[in-house]
């Protein structure tokens, strides 16, 4: 079985998610895709791409849900998008049978060394998330290292050192920073519109943070609201000489 | 344990090119990684104006459309009967030779026995410009299948238009109003928008019988009856009007709000706009109570006026408050066929008249109108609109988004601080100056047009028709059956073909339009109709069809000559003012395509391809004095050098020799290689006294007509009332030389009303209470109609479309989660599998557009599920109305010809067996095509490894 590192990482490196302003559109899904294939985990393979059973390894997904607010209230759809959390007390890590799957020490990102593992499959049990896919060709496991090799790029510029599935979103519904540091702006964030995570009752202690979507309006108020007539002498007309005056 | 030593910082590729995305129409700027030629990645360009570094999963996607296998691979001969996809490969030598062979001499003859029509195309200014050469009328882009409801209610009423031609002031809006809005244009700046204002806390609120997307984020989702949304409009304004919370100001000073009508029942000016003996809209001046041209001074805005000559008139406004005040429009009217409540209705426009008028945010902004007057800053009406496909599919889409126009009108919000604002070009003349060409004597043998196949009719005179009412146009635009089809009518054009109706064609030349699926209506039929012989020679109705895509798409089957397009990433582009840019409404913008790759095919960019067909036909444009080509060069050189008028050309950026001009100069040859070092765009930003009041602003009117957006610097009056169409509905009425045949009369006076009103569309009330369920298409976020379906990635996002039903209704009809049904529709049935959803109106059912596959297409396997589960909703929609009283017309609005797909009403019968139907023979693979990888390791290079 593998460590986690003997003391907490001094930096927390992660995702805050925005439910609120995700509108499904799978951008961040696709650019995670194309960027990661030819990147650190390269590559992520497809079996079938023209077939009948197009599937492939992915590191980001975006599912929709209907949500029905318990105790009544709006109905809503929810798109939520899932790749790994980077666990504090990730047990994909613990459960690694080779030492392949780790969690860096500097800054917590949990990686696949893609030289030790056998594609056992012990740590995609072990995600409760269901964060990490079995690459159909390579036969190893693959999932999200924050574009690792993005934000700490030197050969990049400095603006595009974040995760491709952040520089991509159209909706902004995605944030990249260091979540140990409260006064980092993915941090104040979550403090700002009431982060959570996931599922917190499992003890993993996920790095990476969803922001709730905002209630919608559902309904009319009691009493009903409306414009009033037009006031004054005159009618709609009266009314309109007086706003041009003279 | 050590942790792995990790090198982070390897170089992303050995170049970066920027060019312009082309996954779908929303023209977003890109970065083009290329690692030993290959493609490592595609980004969003941060610095361009579009998108600003965000790019959607289809531009993402770039890669798996350049590495698919079904690209088009050689130029292809048909060599079995038509639909059975046997080709053979040829040169491009044989293939142009062909092509001049058969346009020649349809040129030397009757040039309108061409007809070229062209799907999402990006460059109309070129294709429609080559037609006009060619000299047949018979032209049009895919638009009115697409929007031209919105393209045509907007110039006819403000000079601009929702979607391209305008967008919310996203910086300053407290209220957006969607309606009918799903993944449409413009994917990437709406979502940006959105996140934008709800980060503002803006309030958001989504009309629109589906809750995805855009509507999944709104605040507050209005499911609203399909081809209703006039009446929810109509009751806003009712409301409004009957509490006078309307810009009284705004309405007099910048709107025909105060231009007199002619009350002058059964005359010949009846309704007509009272003028002066020089044209000029006359008013009646509040102060002095005598009748005077309109400047923006104090015109009345109600009351009974006799003019000079003694005949009777009223202020438009009045007209309108006349109208919309009435109990019909009330709340309590509109409740129960819109589907919402009364209360809501009326809550929504407290919302919206508190949004509007209390504390607008005013600029501190000085700017000068057309009369002179200086204004110290611009007050803002926070309050903005977009809307889309759902208003513009419906056959009564083209009043419905008049009726959000005068919504806007009415609260003074068009280009003020908040509200929704033109993009340039816009705003032009309302309508836009020129007239459809295609009259008897704007055309001759061997030569060109007199003028453009597409323009903006303002009368009947205008319309291109025989003496005797006959349609000039093969699909009968700017006829009496759609007076002003702006875009034309693609949808018409495959059965008036076969038909002969108006008159019979010798060739279909077609790009880039898959009129064999999902660009077509009633699409078993249509598959029917392109295989159509003549019984008695055995001949094809049709008797050539030239096609020109970069896929095999389910049309290539159905051509006789396929001439083999690049991808966007082998070619040049241009994103033209003279068409479709990528406009600001804070600056002027185009924007180009370089090419990035070189193919790897025999394929030919169908842009050069048409320069070249243009200088081999003789056509003036494209041959020079010596006979040679004009455009050796190809398309590169054509935009560099065409000048569609002096000075003007495709592109606005860096013109003149030095290149320091902007909109009007001579050509720069150097001018291609200045958009590579920008980005690919040009982007120069208005002065800020330019910025706001566009329509009415002396200094941007100025300078629009100085670099050539628009001919002069008259004002623009934004049009509440609209002339043009009283004008049609005169001739209905016997008055003028040029009147609608009897067939047509009763048609022409109801619906071309001057001001908005609302009826139910036509199919909807032919189909009537045995079909109970509306059927809606949408496009999902992740694929651009068809385009995704050969995408190895995004395929894997949507494979297989079921048919969503909301829960209730289906454990009405006793159906259940993944259950195979019968949609079944006035025209036939087709087979799909049912998902159960919340998110939708109870009587509306939807599915994803274009996902459903014919088999052997797109690359993908015969087994694929775009084939076997997929299906495609388009069969079961009518291209036509059943002929009443002898006269037959096209499924779509009566005024702009807009193809009413959104219409549809069906009925579900659960089905006992499965799988897809109407299901047709699986297509061949066109020659030469290599087959489909098993296995994708794109990027394994990236770690020493080999592509398979």
């Amino acid at each position: 079985m593998t460590s986690l590192p003997p003391t907490p990482p001094p930096r927390r490196l992660g995702l805050v998610i925005d439910l609120d302003t995700c509108v499904g559109c799978q951008a961040c899904v696709v650019s995670c895709k194309q960027w990661n294939t030819g990147g650190h985990p390269a590559p992520l393979s497809d079996v079938e791409p023209y077939g009948r059973e197009p599937s492939g390894a992915w590191l980001n997904r975006v599912h929709g849900y209907e949500v029905a607010p318990a105790g009544g209230g709006c109905g809503q759809t929810v798109y939520f998008p899932k790749s790994c959390l980077h666990c504090e007390n990730a047990a994909c890590v613990t459960v690694c049978p080779t030492g392949a799957s780790y969690k860096r020490a500097a800054d917590g990102i949990v990686l696949v060394d893609e030289a030790k593992c056998i594609g056992c499959g012990l740590c995609a049990w072990a995600c409760p998330y269901g964060a990490r896919e079995l690459d159909p060709v390579e036969g190893v496991m693959k999932k999200c290292t924050l574009c690792i090799d993005r934000i700490y790029n030197e050969t990049l510029p400095e603006e595009e050192r974040e995760p491709a599935c952040v520089a991509s979103c159209p909706a902004r519904a995605r944030h990249f920073g260091d979540l140990a540091d409260p006064a980092s702006p993915a941090a104040r964030l979550v403090a700002a519109r009431g982060g959570f995570d996931l599922m917190p009752e499992l003890g993993y202690r996920p790095t990476n943070k969803y922001l709730p979507p905002r209630p919608r309006r559902q309904g009319d108020e009691d009493p009903p609201r409306a414009l009033p007539d037009v006031a004054g002498p005159g009618g709609l007309w009266g009314w309109v000489d007086r706003l041009l005056g003279g | 344990m050590a942790e792995p030593v990790l090198d982070l910082s390897r170089p992303t590729a050995d170049e970066v090119k920027t060019t312009t995305c082309y996954m779908c129409a929303c023209r977003c700027g890109i970065r083009v990684h290329l690692s030993d030629g290959r493609l490592r990645y595609i980004e969003g360009n941060r610095r361009h104006p579009v998108n600003r570094g965000v790019l959607c999963a289809k531009g993402s996607a770039g890669i798996m459309q350049q590495l698919a296998p079904s690209r088009l691979r050689a130029p292809l001969l048909r060599t079995g009967p038509r639909g059975s996809g046997e080709f053979r490969r040829i040169s491009w030598d044989e293939a142009l030779a062909i092509a001049t062979d058969w346009l020649r001499s349809i040129r030397a003859t009757d040039p309108r026995r061409l007809a070229f029509f062209t799907g999402r195309d990006q460059s109309q200014a070129l294709t429609g410009f080559w037609a006009a050469q060619f000299g047949t009328p018979n032209y049009a882009a895919h638009g009115g299948f697409c929007s031209v409801n919105m393209a045509a209610a907007g110039l006819y009423t403000l000079g601009g238009s929702f979607w391209e031609f305008g967008e919310p002031d996203w910086e300053r809006t407290r209220y957006l109003l969607l309606v009918g809005v799903a993944e449409d244009h413009d994917s990437n700046p709406i979502k940006r928008g959105l996140a934008e204002l709800k980060a503002r806390g803006a309030k958001i609120v989504s009309v629109n019988p589906v809750r995805t997307g855009y509507s999944a984020i709104a605040d507050e989702w209005l499911p609203i009856r399909p081809g209703t949304d006039g009446l929810l409009i109509l009751a806003l304004i009712h409301e409004l009007l009957r509490a006078g919370r309307i810009d009284a100001s705004y309405l007099q000073r910048w709107t025909n709000a105060g231009w007199l009508v002619v009350d002058a029942p059964g005359e010949a000016s009846d309704g007509l706009i009272a003028r002066d003996a020089e044209g000029r809209p006359l008013v009646r001046d509040r102060a002095r109570g005598i009748v005077v041209p309109f400047a923006s001074g104090d015109a009345a805005l109600h009351g009974r006026t006799t003019l000079p000559d003694g005949r009777h008139a009223r202020p438009v406004l009045e007209l309108v408050a006349e109208r919309y005040l009435d109990a019909a429009y009330s709340p309590d009217a509109v409740a129960e066929r819109t589907g919402l409540p009364a209360a809501t209705i009326r809550r929504l426009a407290v919302e919206i008249a508190a949004a509007a008028f209390t504390d607008p945010p005013v600029l501190e902004q000085p700017w000068t109108d057309w009369t002179g007057q200086r204004h110290a800053r611009v007050e803002g009406r926070p309050v903005a609109i977009h809307a889309m496909r759902g208003v513009a599919a419906h056959a009564n889409g083209f009043q419905t988004c008049r009726a959000l126009h005068l919504l806007q009108l009415l609260l003074g919000a068009v280009d003020v601080p908040g509200a929704w604002r033109f993009k340039l070009p816009h705003p032009k003349p309302i309508p836009p100056a020129p007239k459809p060409a295609g009259k008897a004597v704007q055309m001759a043998p061997g030569r060109p047009l007199a003028g453009m196949p597409l323009g903006y009719p303002t009368g009947p005179e205008d319309l291109l028709v025989d003496p005797d009412g006959t349609p000039r146009r093969l699909d009968k635009a700017f006829s009496w059956d759609a007076p002003l089809a702006v875009h034309g009518m693609l949808h018409t054009v495959i059965r008036n073909a076969v038909r002969g109706d108006p008159y019979p064609i010798d060739t279909l030349f077609l790009y880039m339009t898959n009129m064999a699926w999902n660009s077509a209506m009633s699409t078993a039929e249509t598959i029917d109709l392109l295989t159509a012989t003549d019984p008695t020679t055995g001949a094809y109705r049709i008797p050539r069809i030239i096609y020109s895509d970069a896929f095999h798409s389910e049309m290539v089957a159905y051509a006789d000559l396929v001439l083999p397009d690049t991808t966007y990433l082998e070619r040049w582009d241009c994103i033209s003012l003279l068409d479709r840019p990528i406009g600001s409404p804070d600056a002027i913008q185009d924007a180009i395509r370089q090419p990035v790759l070189a193919p790897d095919r025999d394929v030919r960019p169908f842009q050069d391809v048409l320069i070249d067909l243009g200088h081999r036909l003789g056509l003036p444009a494209f041959t020079a004095a010596d006979g040679g080509p004009r455009f050796p060069g190809g398309y590169p050189d054509y935009l560099q050098h065409h000048e569609r008028r002096p000075g003007i050309g495709p592109l606005a950026g860096w013109r003149g020799a030095a290149g320091d001009k902007i909109g009007k100069g001579e050509p720069n040859p150097a001018q291609l290689e200045r958009y590579r070092a920008n980005g690919c765009f040009f982007s120069a930003p208005l002065a800020p006294e330019q910025r706001w009041m566009k329509h009415v602003n002396r200094d941007y009117l100025k300078l629009a007509a100085q670099i050539g957006l628009i001919d002069d610097a008259a004002p623009i009056v934004l049009q509440l009332y609209s002339e043009p169409l009283q004008r049609f509905r005169l001739a209905a009425r016997g008055h003028g030389a040029v009147r609608p045949p009897a067939s047509h009369r009763a048609r022409i006076e109801r619906f071309f009303d001057p001001l908005p009103f609302w009826y139910r569309p036509f199919d909807q009330e032919l189909s009537g209470d045995a079909y109970p369920l509306h059927a809606l298409t949408q496009r999902p976020m992740a694929m651009y109609h068809s385009w995704g379906g050969h995408n190895a990635w995004l395929r894997q996002l949507h494979a297989a479309n079921r048919l969503h039903v909301h829960r209730a209704t289906a454990a009405r009809l006793g159906l259940a989660d993944d259950d195979w049904v019968w949609i079944v529709g006035r025209l036939g049935r087709v087979r799909a599998r049912i998902r159960l959803v919340e998110g939708v109106h109870p009587d509306t059912v939807w599915t994803w557009n274009a996902i459903g596959r014919r088999r052997g297409t797109a690359g993908l396997s015969g087994d694929a599920p775009e084939a076997t589960e997929g299906f495609l909703l388009n069969h079961l929609i009518d291209d036509r109305l059943p002929a009443t009283d002898g006269a037959e017309f096209a499924n779509a609005d009566p005024i702009t010809g807009q193809a009413a797909w959104f219409d549809l009403l069906v009925r579900l019968e659960k089905a006992e067996a499965r799988g897809p139907s109407p299901d047709w023979a699986p297509l061949p693979a066109p020659p030469g095509a290599a087959p489909p990888p098993r296995v994708l390791r794109h990027g394994a290079p990236a770690r020493g490894g080999e592509f398979p």
